[in-house]
């Protein structure tokens, strides 16, 4: 099964409440798929600086001293743990130093996600147990994801659950399986993208980066994928201004949006949709299959 | 007030709250009716997007459902009538035996799939592969349809006023269809077949048993099976 959800805010007066909101909808989904759980939420942007969030499965060794590790790269650079993960941002000209850097002395550490405005948590665990550990309805933010895994491609651990994040502030949550993933991820790889796990998922999110390098926005991205990935997929993808569904063309994977004036809303069913504000008058409508839905903070503006 | 009439408007109308009331007890309730009983009204507020909610009714009672439901709504009804005024998530009136469900707004996928009797009618628009493998139900869909519907439909009618999706009736053995609007794509062995009069006569029945006025049985197309994958044959391997 899994569940997926999804909340693109309109209404900048909702933003404080974007990560309670994503949150609610996300446990509303626990029966969907206790394996594990994550979101991504996208805040605003500060001009010049990258996060980066990493994570740990011995956090109190991979993170003790940290800072003082990353301090001579970037004088400016602020850590903030949360549990299992951390968020490390720095000048965005130093990032990929910082990276490096922590690759070669924190070999324990894994990279969730980086840009200039995603944060990515993601554990095994039910998802109020997520959201509680990363204080993730605290999170303010413009749009957001996230995921309630039941694992069917790959084993259940911390970096084969979802947000899969491939390439700067993108990533994507992902209900079905891909039966080419094999095929797929070694074209990838020839085409110089990297994997750090066996999961259907992370191929689709790295097809969808790759394609985007070439040029595509999220859209024809999107588009692309349904020529190209074969097999169940209902996604849902960020990027750094950007939010994206499609269904494969047969859309066995339930998926139920929204829209006011002040959100567009996904889930995989109507429950995840019920407390939000306004729902009774909302528009609501179910996805049509191969069909491309994205929306845009920078081309609405 | 006059006490007795106050009890006997209580008890013709039991209301199950679902923010307060567990969805089992609405379903046991509604399982616990013997027959001949007159205590037979139920209103279910505040569904909140539940699943199976109405399930598994099998006398002649009512059921007015205040909002939007998840799946397998009204599931195996025999006999009951359930309205629910809001959308239904997939699978509502699955092998539905006999009686009524009424979705005001639109309804997800497999809506009545292998149903096997009584009337379904969906105001909206309804998704994919409704009335998949339908086996005597009558469905009649106010809106569009969704692509694969009435697929491999052995019996009853599925009446759709609107348009329907890619491969209409895929593998179909008996079920009729009929559609008003355009057919985006027909299915393996589904062709359209002439409308003869007693077809015409049907349509019509089945249009004023779902209360539709104003729309004219002369306005349909008639699809229906060409017989020809019944039984396998070397020669139409490509057509499965």
């Amino acid at each position: 099964m899994c569940g997926i959800v999804g909340l693109f805010l309109k209404d900048k007066s909702l933003e404080p409440q974007l990560g309670a909101m994503l949150s609610d909808m996300l446990v509303t989904m626990t029966d969907r798929g206790p394996d594990s759980a994550g979101i991504a939420i996208y805040g605003s942007p500060s001009k010049g600086r990258a996060k980066i969030t990493v994570q740990s499965s011995d956090p109190k060794q991979d993170f003790a001293g940290l800072d003082a590790l990353l301090k001579p790269v970037d004088s400016s650079i602020s850590v903030e743990l949360k549990s299992t993960h951390a968020v490390i941002e720095t000048d965005a000209d130093k990032a990929s130093a910082v990276r490096d850097l922590l690759s070669q002395e924190r070999t324990g550490i894994r990279v969730m996600g980086s840009g200039d405005s995603v944060e990515i948590y993601k554990e095994v665990g039910l998802p109020k147990d997520v959201v509680s550990r990363f204080g993730i309805r605290q999170m303010a933010g413009t749009h957001g994801i996230g995921h309630t895994r039941m694992a069917t491609e790959s084993a259940v651990t911390t970096l084969g659950a979802h947000p899969f994040s491939t390439g700067a502030d993108q990533c994507l949550v992902h209900n079905g399986s891909l039966s080419n993933h094999n095929n797929l991820r070694r074209e990838l790889v020839r085409e110089g993208m990297t994997f750090e796990t066996q999961n259907d998922t992370e191929v689709a999110a790295a097809y969808l980066s790759a394609e985007m390098a070439k040029g595509k926005d999220l859209g024809q991205a999107l588009t692309s994928a349904l020529d190209d990935l074969d097999g169940f997929f209902t996604f849902v993808v960020g990027t750094k201004s950007g939010f994206g569904v499609v269904r494969d063309p047969i859309a066995c994977k339930p998926a139920v949006m929204a829209e006011t004036d002040q959100y567009i809303a996904f889930g995989s069913e109507y429950r995840a949709l019920v407390n939000l504000p306004g729902i009774e008058n909302a528009r609501v409508w179910e996805p049509e299959p191969a069909t491309v839905y994205f929306w845009d903070h920078e081309k609405a503006a | 007030m006059d006490v007795s009439v106050k009890r006997e408007s209580l008890e013709a109308m039991r209301v199950f709250d679902l923010a307060k009331t567990p969805l089992r007890e609405l379903n046991s309730a509604l399982h616990a009716i013997a027959p001949g009983t007159n205590d037979t009204n139920f209103e279910v507020v505040n569904p909140r997007g539940s699943h199976a909610v109405a399930v598994g009714i099998d006398q002649p009672v009512t059921v007015e459902v205040r909002g939007s439901v998840g799946y397998y709504c009204a599931g195996m009804n025999d006999g009951g009538t359930v309205t629910v005024h809001g959308s239904a998530g997939p699978g509502v009136a699955e092998n539905m035996m006999s009686g009524a469900v009424v979705i005001e707004g639109d309804a997800s996928q497999y809506a009545g799939a292998t149903g096997r009797g009584g009337l379904l009618v969906i105001k909206g628009n309804a998704a994919s592969r409704c009335g998949i493998s339908m086996k005597g139900i009558d469905i009649v869909v106010q809106g569009n349809i969704g692509h694969m519907s009435a697929f491999m439909g052995q019996s009853g009618h599925l009446v759709v006023l609107g348009n329907a999706g890619d491969a209409l009736g895929d593998s179909l053995y008996e079920a009729k269809l009929f559609v008003r609007g355009e057919v985006k794509s027909l299915g393996a062995d589904c062709i359209q077949k002439e409308m003869k009069p007693k077809h015409l006569k049907l349509l019509a029945e089945l249009l004023e048993r779902a209360g539709i006025t104003g729309v004219a049985p002369e306005e349909f197309k008639r699809y229906g099976s060409a017989r020809t994958l019944y039984n396998f044959n070397i020669d139409n391997a490509d057509a499965y």
